[in-house]
């Protein structure tokens, strides 16, 4: 038993203590700030924060519609569910190659979308923030509908013998009752959104300062200039711990609640 | 006075079924016992529009709220006030944004409300909790600034389900009298449900026992006890010591 476990911990950790073993510390700073960097990183945490926005908007309200899904069919809530699901065990890669088949200028809904006005979002920022929010989504959603089926329904009966309507009812109590699993929710789409690789790459490229996010960069820039892949990594290694610490605080914020 | 109420309500679901006339005259209270399964709470939910009719017919003071086939009025839209056995305050909400909650409702600005609440809570001895959260007042206090809560929006008819029941046994005597004070100004009618005959005799004008959905026997808690229609009836209605009969 101990010797599997102890291998599986140096898997787990070993490539981590590797990465800030072998890191450039000492030109960390002047690496980041670099032509190599920079831009991607301006470009990341802006479309990873935009999509975590757009996850929250297009998101809540599919959680608010799958938690009160009770009474349909069982057939169409498992197929529902499913479809949430879906980009998660995707591999990214195939997620962006439908994505181009869906948006593309000659696709299913790139096609009129062209014709009607003329916008192409394949290779654009645009398509970096959409891919992002395909992979984000499902972790946003299955966060909010489990805090949303977790709110005591007495708190909606009472809200609407004080008159609250149904869209009042969710806005004013049960959404902020389900905050901390919002807040786990947002973090959780935002750490993939940042982390985002395969779908991006195929979807939307990699043309620096338009759709070459940090994984993008790194990957391009490890053949030629292993410091600042290197650097880069550090910046989300540093990311995704950042994203290990705020849940653990969510969650016991949530359970005190 | 305001809240006469017509109450023909028949709930079905799955193999139960609710045939009850809970009907009242303007400003009275009614006390609901029965045991567990009884139909008390589904005739508290189909009178605050939680639940729909499937026959019958609910009416406030002659405006139609329910008749299956001729409408149905939302609770929210309702002129009922429900106060839950958990008084379900809302716990992100202060003491205070918690009363304001049906007159924000209702259209009144923020500050207005708010003055209003500090009002209410005031005038019900509660001024001290305004600015408390729900986790930091005790459960005599939560069900009294539930009631509260529910009183600002002046409603016509009153719902109480279970009222004391959450309270501890040596607690409930000085609630019950808080209650019975603020039902005596209350100038709408109300229906409160309860296990404990205590509560009946101190709080309502009238009992009626259900039991499987039916009213087995209706009328003063007196002659109820007297003439029992029903061993049930007197099951649920013996003696009237505070501790006897709580259902505990």
């Amino acid at each position: 038993m101990i010797a599997p476990a102890v291998v599986a911990g140096v898997l787990l950790a070993g490539p981590l203590v590797a990465l800030l073993v072998r890191a450039p510390w000492d030109r960390l700073g002047a690496l980041l700030a670099g032509p190599a960097v920079l831009p991607a990183l301006g470009l990341s945490f802006g479309t990873a924060l935009a999509s975590t926005v757009l996850c929250i908007v297009l998101g809540v309200p599919l959680a608010a519609v799958l938690a009160g899904s009770d009474g349909w069919p069982r057939v169409v809530t498992r197929v529902a569910r499913a479809v949430v699901a879906t980009p998660l065990v995707l591999p990214p890669v195939v997620g962006g190659i439908a994505l181009l088949l869906l948006l593309s200028r000659t696709g299913l809904l790139g096609r009129p979308l062209f014709a009607a006005f003329g916008i192409t979002i394949p290779f654009t920022t645009a398509a970096v923030v959409v891919a992002q929010t395909f992979v984000g989504l499902p972790f946003l959603v299955l966060s909010v509908e489990g805090a949303l089926r977790g709110v005591d329904a007495r708190f909606a009966v009472a809200a609407a013998t004080l008159g609250a309507s149904p869209w009042a009812t969710f806005v004013r109590v049960t959404l902020p009752l389900a905050a901390p699993g919002l807040a786990a929710g947002a973090v959780l789409s935002f750490a993939r959104a940042l982390g985002e690789f395969g779908a991006t790459i195929t979807f939307a490229g990699s043309l620096p300062g338009v759709t070459e996010t940090l994984p993008v960069a790194a990957y391009i820039a490890l053949t030629n200039d292993p410091g600042s892949a290197i650097a880069i990594a550090v910046v989300l290694v540093v990311v995704a711990l950042a994203v290990l610490l705020a849940l653990r605080e969510r969650w016991l914020t949530g359970l005190r609640a | 006075m305001t809240g006469a109420l017509e109450a023909r309500l028949g709930v079905r679901r799955g193999a139960f079924e609710l045939d009850a006339d809970l009907s009242l005259a303007p400003g009275t209270v009614l006390a609901v016992v029965g045991r567990n399964g009884a139909g008390k709470s589904t005739a508290l939910a189909a009178l605050a529009g939680v639940t729909g009719l499937t026959s019958g017919r609910v009416a406030v003071d002659g405006v139609t709220l329910d008749e299956p086939g001729r409408g149905f009025v939302p609770p929210e839209r309702r002129p009922v006030g429900l106060v839950l056995q958990q008084p379900a305050l809302f716990p992100h909400l202060s003491v205070l944004d918690n009363v304001a909650f049906g007159l924000r409702t209702a259209g009144i600005p923020r500050a207005d409300a708010r003055e209003q609440a500090r009002e209410a809570l005031a005038d019900h001895g509660l001024g001290d909790f305004a600015d408390r959260r729900p986790a930091q007042v005790s459960g005599g206090q939560a069900a009294r600034i539930a009631l509260v809560r529910a009183l600002v929006r002046r409603p016509a008819l009153l719902l109480l389900d279970e009222p004391l029941a959450a309270i501890d046994a040596e607690l409930r005597p000085a609630l019950r009298a808080s209650i019975r004070g603020v039902l005596d100004s209350f100038p709408g009618s109300a229906i409160v449900v309860t296990h404990d005959a205590a509560d009946a005799e101190a709080l309502a004008d009238e009992v009626v026992v259900l039991d499987a959905g039916r009213v087995l026997q209706r009328g003063p808690l007196a002659a109820l006890q007297a003439d029992p229609a029903d061993p049930v009836v007197s099951l649920l209605l013996a003696g009237t010591a505070p501790s006897a009969g709580s259902g505990a």
